[in-house]
């Protein structure tokens, strides 16, 4: 018995981590131009958009079935995609507020035609629920080919159309003048994104499928120099937390998939955000500290310069318990460190009366140096 | 046929042979609305070949709409434009564009040298990747405007100034005859203003033609040689030394009429 349970496991495991790896490659690609184009939103919009979709393919094909539900996926997410153009542009509607609204309308009357199917008491509706946060366990073999299809023309599409999907993703106005169809380039951006979210409603569900069009490209966009970059490891981030997700919710029973993956992507986000050279908030923080830092050693320098210029003695030895007075704390380690670059020197003579310290020449120029470069204004 | 083509069925028949072929520019019966408000108002223009044209009017005159509208970027309700005697069309790879700065999110992950290369995008057509070839010609461009330590630089990393020269290389690989600028030197500092205008006068010297879209009345007489004064209609347009009156201002920007003359006044000494 557990052998058989065993094969069943490994047969699903594998029908799911391929799947799950598919599906964070193609969201993460096209979610690179969806951050880039700043749609972020739009995302979320079509995946909540696409619950009234799914009831309506259930209920147009009697059962459970992966391409009607997808195809009524497609059509209610293009429609409230549709909406929120139109309202955009022709209302007073800011674009937050058009996909606020038309995500909250669709996915409620989602909500209202899911509760509807649930009391029809009809076999076949098993497991409809498991379209708002996902449920692994129903991949079958040909949804991972439909999902490998659609991984495979995302590759294509931004592989063809490369330069022109750069240009008119950075800079518009620029590619029109080229004589681009940026309409038609955008529509076809659009329609890609809208069909990588549906082939995910399945695994990870409509509630935070997103989460995967945008997590890996906000995480990628950390790391990298080019657009190349960016979508290649927004591809890898995307099939990482897919298949990790994936698994780990399989392996234990009653961890829904699309949270776990979700999950999963956002750890990639956090770790990107904090640790990543140049843009991350750690970076950021050691170089504040840096400057902080110099700008301390500047300003000590500068006043034992100013002592020793009042006392008309280059090498006039200052009282540390006086600078710790009017530094607070930090004198000592801050003059320490000025010592390690050779620009102060403790006063050893003196030490009963308290700890001195004076300029060295080196430090005598700096100090000087740094007064010019500040353009010394009130000596 | 979409009603979107209707209005360039006239210029289709006229297309044939070229229309005033001696002007860099031509612009006839011009109007252009936002829903029912008219943006540009019935308008004519003539740009000769070979000069350094700013537009200049007040905020909402239409300047950069003007602009947008030459490169087929927002559709006329009525009129023709011709860019040396025919339709912009037929022409762009005579044409090169620097939008306003601000129009793209300098945060994109790319670099100067890279942003450079999208000037030869139209040359190299569809499907084609540009090669060591063009990666030479976007360097060079780079090195005109005093860029070319700077390209392998992530443009987020760059002052204002410094992408506003990315830009301006980027229309330079175009090697264009008619140059469209959007406001270049708005929130540059002084040095790349002055490098700015010393390369569009070498461009003007190398016979081009130069269309500018410019904020700052002090700097027009001394930058340019030709003007387009706006305000929804065209005010006036010829020589700058011409056109550069306080009647002319006065009817362009109404309002703010006490600080125009001061304006004039500091212009014209």
């Amino acid at each position: 018995m557990s052998d058989i349970l065993m094969i069943f496991t490994d047969f699903t495991l594998r029908n799911v981590a391929l799947g799950a790896a598919l599906l964070g490659i193609s969201s993460g690609i096209l979610g690179c131009y969806a951050l880039l184009r700043q749609q972020s939103l739009l995302g979320d919009a079509l995946s909540h958009a696409a619950l009234p979709g799914v009831c309506l393919g259930f209920l147009v094909a009697g059962s459970r079935e992966f391409l009607p539900i997808l195809l009524g996926a497609l059509i209610t997410g293009s429609v409230a995609a549709f909406i929120i153009q139109y309202l955009t542009r022709r209302s007073r509607l800011k674009t937050d507020a058009a996909i606020g609204s038309t995500l909250s309308v669709f996915f409620a009357l989602g909500i209202v035609l899911l509760t509807y199917i649930g009391n029809q008491n009809n076999a076949g509706q098993a497991g409809l629920e498991s379209f708002l946060f996902g449920q692994a366990a129903s991949i079958v073999p040909s949804d991972v080919m439909v999902m490998l299809v659609v991984t495979l023309l995302s590759i294509a599409f931004i592989a063809a159309l490369w330069k022109e999907l750069k240009v008119t993703t950075f800079d518009p106005e620029f590619a029109g003048s080229l004589g681009y169809p940026i309409l038609t380039l955008e529509l076809l951006m659009t329609s890609m994104i809208a069909l990588a979210i549906v082939i995910g409603l399945q695994m990870v569900g409509v509630v935070l499928m997103a989460a995967m069009v945008i997590a890996p490209a906000a995480a990628a966009r950390q790391w990298v120099l080019k657009l190349e970059g960016m979508v290649v490891l927004a591809a890898v981030f995307g099939a990482l937390s897919g298949v990790v997700g994936a698994v780990l919710s399989s392996s234990y029973r009653g961890l829904a998939t699309g949270p776990m993956i979700v999950i999963c992507a956002s750890v990639i986000v956090i770790l990107s955000l904090l640790f990543a050279p140049n843009r991350g908030l750690l970076w950021a923080w050691v170089e504040q500290r840096k400057n902080h830092r110099l700008l301390q050693g500047q300003q000590v320098l500068v006043d034992l310069y100013k002592l020793s210029v009042r006392h008309d003695d280059p090498a006039y030895p200052s009282e540390l318990g006086m600078m710790n007075l009017y530094y607070g704390l930090n004198a000592k380690r801050t003059l320490t460190r000025l010592e390690q670059q050779g620009f102060v020197e403790p006063v050893s003579h003196m030490r009963e009366e308290g700890q001195h310290w004076r300029l060295t020449d080196t430090g005598l120029n700096e100090a000087q140096a740094v007064l010019s470069s500040l353009g010394n204004h009130n000596e | 046929m979409s009603l979107e083509d209707a209005p360039s069925d006239r210029t289709r028949t006229l297309s044939g042979q070229a229309h005033e072929p001696d002007l860099a520019l031509h612009v006839e019966d011009l109007t252009v609305s936002y829903d029912s408000k008219p943006v540009l108002w019935d308008i004519d223009l003539d740009i000769p070949p070979g000069v350094l044209a700013a537009i200049v009017g007040p905020n909402g005159a239409g300047k950069s709409t003007l602009i947008k509208t030459v490169l087929g970027l927002i559709k006329p309700a009525a009129g023709h434009i011709y860019v040396h005697g025919k339709p912009y069309k037929e022409q762009r790879a005579r044409v090169g564009y620097v939008p306003q700065r601000s129009s793209v999110d300098w945060d994109f992950p790319t670099t100067a040298v890279d942003v450079v290369t999208m000037g030869l995008y139209g040359r190299l057509g569809w499907l084609r990747r540009p090669g060591r070839k063009e990666h030479t010609l976007a360097m060079n461009a780079l090195k005109q405007v005093g860029m070319e330590t700077f390209a392998n630089r992530q443009i987020s990393q760059l002052s204002g100034g410094q992408q506003q020269r990315v830009f301006l290389a980027r229309a330079l690989v175009q090697d264009a005859d008619v140059y469209f600028m959007d406001e270049p030197m708005v929130g540059v500092d002084a040095t790349t203003e002055r490098a700015i205008i010393n390369l569009l006068k070498a461009l003007r010297t190398r016979g081009k033609t130069v269309i500018v879209v410019h904020h700052d009345l002090q700097t027009v007489s001394s930058y340019f040689d030709y003007m387009i004064l706006l305000n929804v209609r065209l005010i006036a347009q010829g020589k700058v030394s011409d056109v550069y009156t306080p009647e002319n201002l006065r009817t362009a920007y109404g309002g703010q009429f006490a600080l125009l003359e001061k304006a004039h006044d500091a212009g014209v000494n």
